[in-house]
Formats: structure tokens, C-alpha cells, sequence
């Protein structure tokens, strides 16, 4: 059998999610071992060459773009996990929800104590710029996800097991200690 | 001395006594039943229903219902593991709860139930609603977006006349935990540090401290909750 391939992605995250990837150590040589990377910053492939198993999604939705490359991602993997708080719940950015988004904006750009001079009160308006959504979604409420790996960020050996688990087929077994929303 | 009665939790006999609550009957003989509003010897509230087990094959609060002689209750079956679960899962998407950013997390029995049930995302969709924050008080922060309504605040942290320092305004969706901002004013160090204790969640914390302890030495951080009780009569 062929080695199964993964795909990775930050969308509305921090990249922190992807550190604690990188944070198996050691374990990333018996990781190429074991799969193979297509689209992923960790590889720096920008677009999927070919169809993958498992795809791997930190950050939430929290403009067009992220919904454009998580759908992108639902149709070129098997299997999608959430992973991190921002994918599961929305995280750090959903800490916007429930403030309209002209609010944010207008605090950003015009209003906000750090803004420099914009004398013009100019808005982002270039049409290359993602339009930003009502609010940050997680990403089950956009497209079907399969699994899901809580913590800001997931434990390194949470990642570690989870992965192997799904390349091997072998049970999962999760101690208490490693499952943390923190 | 009270009458002693005997009763089952899940097949096996235990024996408490005669009008206390299921909740601390079963705590007594070691087995956890989980709770998020009640609180020993305070009169209970039965608003947070995560304690529901099955007496009789009804399901009641076992915060609110006294022991009988030779009821039969169910507690650790799936079908109430799965309804405490979604109970969780539903606070978790009432409020907003981030972890990452709460001073609370890991001293959190939300939180703690989360990892008990293994909650890994809600089965719920999100709702997101905007609250307020209030940091009048030079001791607390009042944060109301944790809130989950368990009202242990209100019955329990008040003043040397019985004057509650917290109430509940509004209703239904727009019921809120408020304080009174005058008596917070000159609220104390120790009713603070009682107030953020006895707080189930982290809408209650105290200024100028936090984060004393370090991530993996924190209440929840290695045990379950509940594992102190299951202790017991192991």
C-alpha cells in the first residue's frame, strides 16, 4: 500500500496549531516514514497535486478565502480533521462574533487608538482582498469534518497519535492528560 | 441519629441517611455523581440539571431529590452519560467559552466535564451572543459571558446582613448574572477569593491575581473530575 498523504492549512489561526506539529520533534523523520505531505505550508506546496487521506485545518472561517480553501480541502481529502480551538470553535479571532463587522472595521481603520492618519477615512476596498464574514465560523458549520483535535494548540503527542492512528489503522488510545481545550 | 436507608446506584447497595440528597448520599459511598450547581449544605438550586440520574426509572435532579429507602437509581448508564454530555455541549455553546483566554482554565469544572465526557466539539451550532463584561469592582471581574446560570454566587456570597452581593436580571434568553455594583464596591479580599471559589465556570475572578499556578500542576490538569470522590471508597 501506498504511503497515505496528508494536506495541512491555517485559516483563521495563528499557526500555532502547525508549531505544535512541528513540536513531535524527532518524530518527523519517522513521520516522512510514514506519510507523505502534498498542499501544506510545512512543504510549502501551494496548490494539491493530487488527491489526499487526511486533511489537516487549524483556524476557523473567518473571510472568503478561508471558505473558498476549506471547501478546496473537503474536496481533495478523504478524511478532514479540526484542528485547535479557532477550527473547532472559532477561537481568539470569534472573539468578534456578536460585534457587527462594520464596528470592527471602522475600529480598525478609522477609529481605533492605534490607527495612524487616514485623513481620507479610507476602508480596505480592494477587490483582491477577501470579503470578511458576518462572523468567525468553526469550521463543522461550513463542511462535514471528521475528526477533531481540541487545544490551543493540541498537544504535540495528541497530533502525533492521532495521525499515526489514522495512517496505520491502528486503535487510538487517548490519555486524560492530552485532551485540553487550553 | 438520623434513619438510615439503604439504596442502589447501578446494581450495587449503598445505605445514607433518610432525607439526605441523592447527590451527597452517593458522594458519601464514593460514587460521583457530577454537579455544577450544587454545593454541599447550601439550599440546592437544580438549575444546571447535569447531576440527572434515574430513581425509579424517572429521571430527576439528584441535587434536589433526598434519598428513599430501597429506590433504584441509574447513574452511570449511557444514556445519562450521553445527556450529560449534550447538557455540557449546550452551556458550551450558550456562553462563550474560550478557553484559551480564561484565567480559569484547568480550575474549571465546565471545562472538567468537557474532558470527562470527552466533549472534543458541541453537537450544537454556536450562538454566540454578546455580553457584557463588568469590572466596577476593584476586587472582581464579573465576566458574563462565562456565565452558566448555576446561581451559586447569589445563594451563597453576601454581606454580614444577608444581602446577596449577585442577582439574576431578565429572563429567558436575555437573563443575566448582575452585581450589585455598590456592595461590590467594598467587597472584601476573603468574600472575593470565596466568590471566584465557589464560581463553577470563570465568570467570577479576582483582580490583581491569576495564573499562579502553572499549566499541568492545575486542578484538572492530570484527574478527572470527580476522581477525588471516586477515591473514596476504592
Amino acid at each position: 500500500m501506498s504511503k497515505p498523504i496528508i494536506a495541512t492549512a491555517s485559516l483563521a489561526g495563528c499557526f500555532g496549531c502547525h508549531m505544535s506539529i512541528l513540536d513531535i520533534d524527532d518524530r518527523i523523520l519517522q513521520l516522512i516514514e510514514l506519510v507523505e505531505f502534498n498542499k501544506s505550508p510545512i512543504d510549502d506546496i501551494k496548490t494539491f497535486t493530487k488527491q489526499c487521506d487526511i486533511g489537516i485545518i487549524e483556524g476557523g472561517c473567518c473571510n472568503s478565502e478561508n471558505v473558498h480553501v476549506l471547501k478546496d480541502f473537503r474536496k481533495n481529502c478523504k478524511i478532514l480533521i479540526s484542528l485547535g480551538e479557532c477550527a473547532i470553535m472559532g477561537g481568539l479571532p470569534a472573539m468578534r462574533n456578536g460585534i457587527p463587522v462594520k464596528e470592527c472595521i471602522e475600529e480598525a481603520y478609522l477609529d481605533g487608538p492605534t490607527v495612524g492618519e487616514n485623513k481620507e477615512r479610507i476602508l480596505p476596498n480592494d477587490e483582491e482582498l477577501p470579503i470578511i464574514l458576518d462572523k468567525v465560523y468553526p469550521l463543522h458549520e461550513i463542511v462535514k469534518i471528521d475528526y477533531y483535535l481540541p487545544g490551543c494548540p493540541p498537544r504535540a503527542d495528541l497530533i502525533w497519535k492521532a495521525v499515526v492512528a489514522l495512517a496505520t489503522g491502528d486503535e487510538l488510545n487517548i490519555p486524560y492528560e492530552l485532551v485540553k481545550f487550553d | 441519629m438520623s434513619e438510615k436507608v439503604k439504596f442502589t446506584i447501578d446494581g450495587k447497595e449503598y445505605e445514607g441517611a433518610k432525607g439526605q440528597l441523592l447527590v451527597d448520599a452517593a458522594a458519601e459511598n464514593g460514587v460521583y455523581i457530577p454537579v455544577l450547581c450544587h454545593w454541599k449544605d447550601v439550599i440546592p438550586a437544580g438549575s444546571c440539571r447535569i447531576c440527572t440520574v434515574k430513581v425509579n426509572g424517572r429521571f430527576v435532579a439528584a441535587c434536589t431529590t433526598p434519598v428513599e429507602d430501597a429506590c433504584v437509581v441509574e447513574n452511570n448508564t449511557p444514556e445519562l452519560q450521553d445527556i450529560r454530555k449534550a447538557i455540557v455541549e449546550m452551556l458550551f455553546v450558550e456562553g462563550n467559552h474560550f478557553c484559551p483566554a480564561c484565567e480559569k482554565s484547568g480550575d474549571c469544572d465546565l471545562q472538567a466535564l468537557g474532558y470527562r465526557y470527552q466533549m472534543m466539539v458541541p453537537r450544537f451550532p454556536y450562538a454566540f451572543e454578546r455580553r457584557e463584561l463588568d469590572a466596577t469592582s476593584p476586587k472582581i471581574f464579573l465576566e458574563k459571558n462565562r456565565c452558566i446560570f448555576c446561581k451559586r454566587c447569589v445563594r451563597m456570597i453576601k454581606n454580614d446582613k444577608g444581602q446577596s452581593y449577585f442577582a439574576f436580571k431578565g429572563r429567558g434568553k436575555h437573563l443575566e448574572i448582575s452585581m450589585d455594583k455598590k456592595l461590590a464596591a467594598t467587597m472584601s479580599d476573603e468574600l472575593a477569593e470565596k466568590a471566584m471559589k465557589v464560581c463553577p465556570v470563570g465568570a467570577i475572578l479576582r483582580k490583581e491575581v491569576g495564573f499562579s499556578t502553572p499549566i499541568g500542576q492545575r486542578k484538572y490538569d492530570n484527574v478527572p473530575i470527580g476522581s477525588d470522590i471516586e477515591k473514596l471508597h476504592k
